[in-house]
């Protein structure tokens, strides 16, 4: 065995990221690791190269039991390499002093010249006819460009022999012919005896070029199979599979008002993602993450201030409620009570003041309606638990007197509890005519929608109405791969 | 991919655009002045630029790994003190404070990685802790540089008057040091990318201070020529450099989002700064105004800077 994982798991806070994997890999073999989003597969991936310690498990590679030590650099000296899925390039940088990040031991005179012939090597080697120069600096190329150096310096020969490649999405901004020539240097390199961990979620490229499919699921592996004894339609499944059974129990029955179809259109969005919203509609966006909902979302909100693009047509305000919490949605500084009426300032003004006693009564009428757990409104917005943070964020939005809601995947690591309780608040809501358009990557959260769009590579692969919306209907838009 | 070969000048005018000011004012000031137009003159002119030029690296060297250093100033003075208080008498004891100071700096550059503190917090404590030091050494203006800083500083050079050949060789190290060696390379892409210089298995922390150490070193040096110039020194000697430095580094090319400056374009900056300043003497304006007029022609320039910036982005 090249590499043996034995029960790993990895946890952050209260979340499972890696709930005890089992995973093996012989030289001369190439797995693919698919799965939804949150799966687990880029955790797996970062406990392998050393970026991340797991909790528990067992490591083996090469033969060897990996210490306490396991780190990048051991990870790499012991010839473990990782290409990541965000890149890790410096813009600022030539190709060839990129390549010198890699190479430790490098210095002395004429090391840019040898930094330069190691990286164009192994760039001529997989991507024939690239077309790049060692001076070039990485800024100003196009992604695909980039992605192709960040491949070609992974697989340079550098300063230890390369015995395990990992590829985390590494095709995802190439071209269909660069991609091609990448995936026949995978089949090749592995012929050598090497070993490849490819991680996609191109499954046409994965069982174009693997041995073993693995499906993730919740932090677990719950598919294995020979890649010639499986198939599309088997992956997918497994990779949608609920102990559970009936999710659909969980949808709330008939939350969309009678008279929805005569309802007004607030929101019509034309071009590559044609969509509308009637008032009083939960939208849902779904799809893998990254593939353009946040974006949309963007759109909207810049269009309903005024600076409108062509294709959106928008006609009230909105409000916004994050869900990277704490990059774009708390003031880290401020009280739980500024950070909710923040959102709310337009109505609680008394000649160019805030009118604090009509502050404070709105923010303890939405801490009641919440069930927001604090002893003090006044106490800074870092005292609650995240998903009390997020319940701050709901009354931010909804306070407000936005006829639309835009949501960005809100429940990123929210508890059960507070979900169900924006669930309700939410059907409340859009009956009383609020329209709802929600990004989510939680699958059992679409149920509670009108109407769910698929995006898929910035695109609308499909929409579903909530009477056809399935787990593998989903699935399948999401990975449904538009002709290369 | 690129943006075509007839665009190929905007990047040029962007490395050209600090020697084209720094041209013009000294075709301005010859114009005013043109007795200055000599070996002697331009000597007199650039000398006091010197010190800034080193002042404005170690600047540079900070700004690459996108941090601020807001205690130059101070430390330049405190250096400067050291040179006319303690070396004279006691030069051993006065490399050893030397020494000290530069390994202050570098601990500095590691807690700040260390512990993810901002540069601006922790380098603007740093200036009142090199203020205080430098009071303490020198209560009241004054001090003696040891005989052989001021004979250094005096020196005739051959053919080009002295600060064009410490500009020369500042300008030759700090391009091989920043742009040409591995570790500059390092440096960059700290600035540029943090993550990707960690996950390539590099200890930031050590990267980070050996920035610190180099600011130091460049900060040790820029006091040790001002007090050679000055002959004496006071614990403000030099507190004006800090903003100096930024804008010179800027001027010359270093951008706040890190990773991105140019050595040969801090010392030309440094230059242009101080020839700004004697400039608007010769044109007999008033000190009061002069402080504001030097601001006016820094945001001139740098509104070019701007526009060049624009021009590249253009499709």
């Amino acid at each position: 065995m090249l590499l043996s994982v034995i029960d790993a798991a990895r946890s952050f806070g209260a979340v499972q990221a890696l709930r005890g994997v089992d995973l093996a890999l012989s030289p001369g073999e190439c797995i693919g690791l698919v799965g939804h989003n949150g799966a687990g597969k880029s955790t797996l991936m970062n406990v392998l190269c050393g970026a991340l310690a797991a909790d528990r498990g067992e490591l083996l590679f090469a033969g060897r039991r990996v210490g306490r030590d396991w780190s990048v650099r051991e990870a790499q000296r012991r010839g473990l390499r990782c290409v990541f899925q965000e890149l890790s390039l410096c813009d600022n940088l030539s190709l060839a002093e990129n390549m010198r990040l890699v190479l430790p031991t490098l210095r002395g005179r004429g090391w840019r010249g040898r930094a330069a012939a190691q990286l164009m090597a192994s760039l001529d080697r997989i991507f024939t006819g690239h077309g790049l120069r060692p001076d070039d600096q990485v800024g100003e190329l196009p992604i695909g460009k980039r992605q192709m150096v960040e491949i070609a310096r992974a697989f340079a020969p550098g300063e230890q022999p390369l015995k395990l490649m990992i590829l985390d999405e590494p095709t995802s901004s190439l071209d269909g012919q660069a991609a091609q020539q990448l995936l026949a240097f995978v089949r090749e390199f592995v012929a050598q005896g090497k070993g490849c961990i490819l991680i996609s979620h191109k499954l046409r490229e994965v069982f174009q070029v693997t041995d073993r499919v693995l499906v993730m699921r919740d932090g677990q592996v719950v598919h294995t199979a020979r890649t010639a004894e499986t198939d599309r339609e088997r992956v997918v499944a497994a990779m949608g599979q609920d102990e559970g059974g009936a999710v659909a129990g969980v949808a709330l029955p008939g939350a969309a008002s009678p008279d929805a179809d005569e309802a007004p259109v607030v929101v019509r969005v034309t071009g590559t993602t044609p969509m509308q919203a009637r008032r009083g509609e939960v939208i849902g966006l779904a799809g893998l993450a990254g593939h353009g909902q946040t974006d949309l979302l963007l759109r909207l909100q810049s269009a309903a201030v005024g600076r409108s693009s062509g294709t959106i047509h928008v006609d009230s305000a909105m409000a916004f409620v994050a869900g990277d919490r704490q990059t774009d949605g708390v003031f880290g500084l401020w009280s739980i009570r500024r950070n909710m009426s923040v959102g709310w300032l337009a109505g609680l003004r008394r000649g160019g003041l805030i009118d604090l006693k009509r502050e404070a009564a709105a923010a303890q009428t939405w801490r009641t309606r919440l069930g927001l757990l604090t002893a003090d409104l006044g106490l800074p917005i870092h005292s609650l638990s995240g998903g009390n943070q997020q319940k701050a964020l709901f009354a931010r939005a909804l306070g407000s007197s936005a006829p639309i809601i835009l949501m960005d995947d809100p429940m990123r690591g929210v508890d059960v509890g507070t979900k169900h309780d924006v669930y309700g608040l939410i059907a409340d809501e859009a009956k009383a005519g609020r329209t709802f358009l929600w990004y989510t990557t939680e699958f059992d959260e679409l149920y509670h929608c009108d109407r769910v769009y698929v995006f898929n590579n910035g695109r609308v692969a499909g929409a579903l109405e909530r009477t056809e919306l399935s787990e593998e209907r989903v699935l399948s838009l999401s990975f449904h791969e538009l002709a290369a | 991919m690129r943006t075509g070969g007839e665009r190929r000048w905007v990047p040029l005018l962007h490395t050209l655009l600090p020697a084209l000011a720094l041209g013009l004012l000294l075709a301005a000031v010859f114009w005013r002045q043109p007795r200055a137009m000599s070996y002697f003159g331009v000597n007199l002119l650039l000398n006091v630029a010197i010190p800034v030029m080193f002042a404005t690296l170690a600047q540079m060297m900070v700004l690459a790994v996108s941090d601020l250093d807001l205690s130059i100033g101070p430390f330049v003075s405190m250096v400067a003190c050291i040179g006319a208080a303690v070396m004279p008498e006691q030069p051993l004891l006065a490399v050893a404070a030397l020494v000290a100071a530069v390994a202050a700096y570098a601990l500095a550059g590691a807690v700040i990685e260390w512990r993810q503190l901002p540069s601006i917090v922790v380098t603007l404590g740093l200036s009142f802790v090199w203020l205080g030091c430098a009071v303490l050494l020198l209560p009241t203006p004054g001090g003696t540089a040891p005989e052989w800083l001021r004979t250094a500083m005096r020196l005739t050079m051959p053919g080009l008057p002295l600060p064009i050949w410490v500009a020369l060789l500042a300008a030759f190290l700090g391009h091989m040091l920043v742009k040409r060696s591995a570790f500059g390379t390092l440096v960059r892409a700290l600035g540029g990318n943090p993550a990707a210089v960690a996950r390539a298995g590099w200890s930031r922390v050590r990267i980070r201070a050996g920035v610190y150490a180099l600011a130091g070193l460049f900060g040790v040096c820029a006091g040790l020529m001002l007090v050679g110039q000055t002959t004496s020194a006071d614990a403000n000697i030099a507190s004006r450099y800090t903003l100096v430095s930024i804008a010179a580094a800027i001027l010359g090319g270093a951008q706040f989002v890190g990773g991105v400056v140019s050595p040969v374009g801090a010392v030309v900056g440094a230059m242009t700064m101080t020839l700004a300043a004697s400039f608007l003497t010769f044109l007999n304006i008033a000190p009061d105004w002069q402080i504001g007029m030097q601001g006016l022609i820094l945001i001139l320039v740098l509104g070019l800077r701007a526009g060049i910036d624009r021009l590249e982005r253009l499709p």
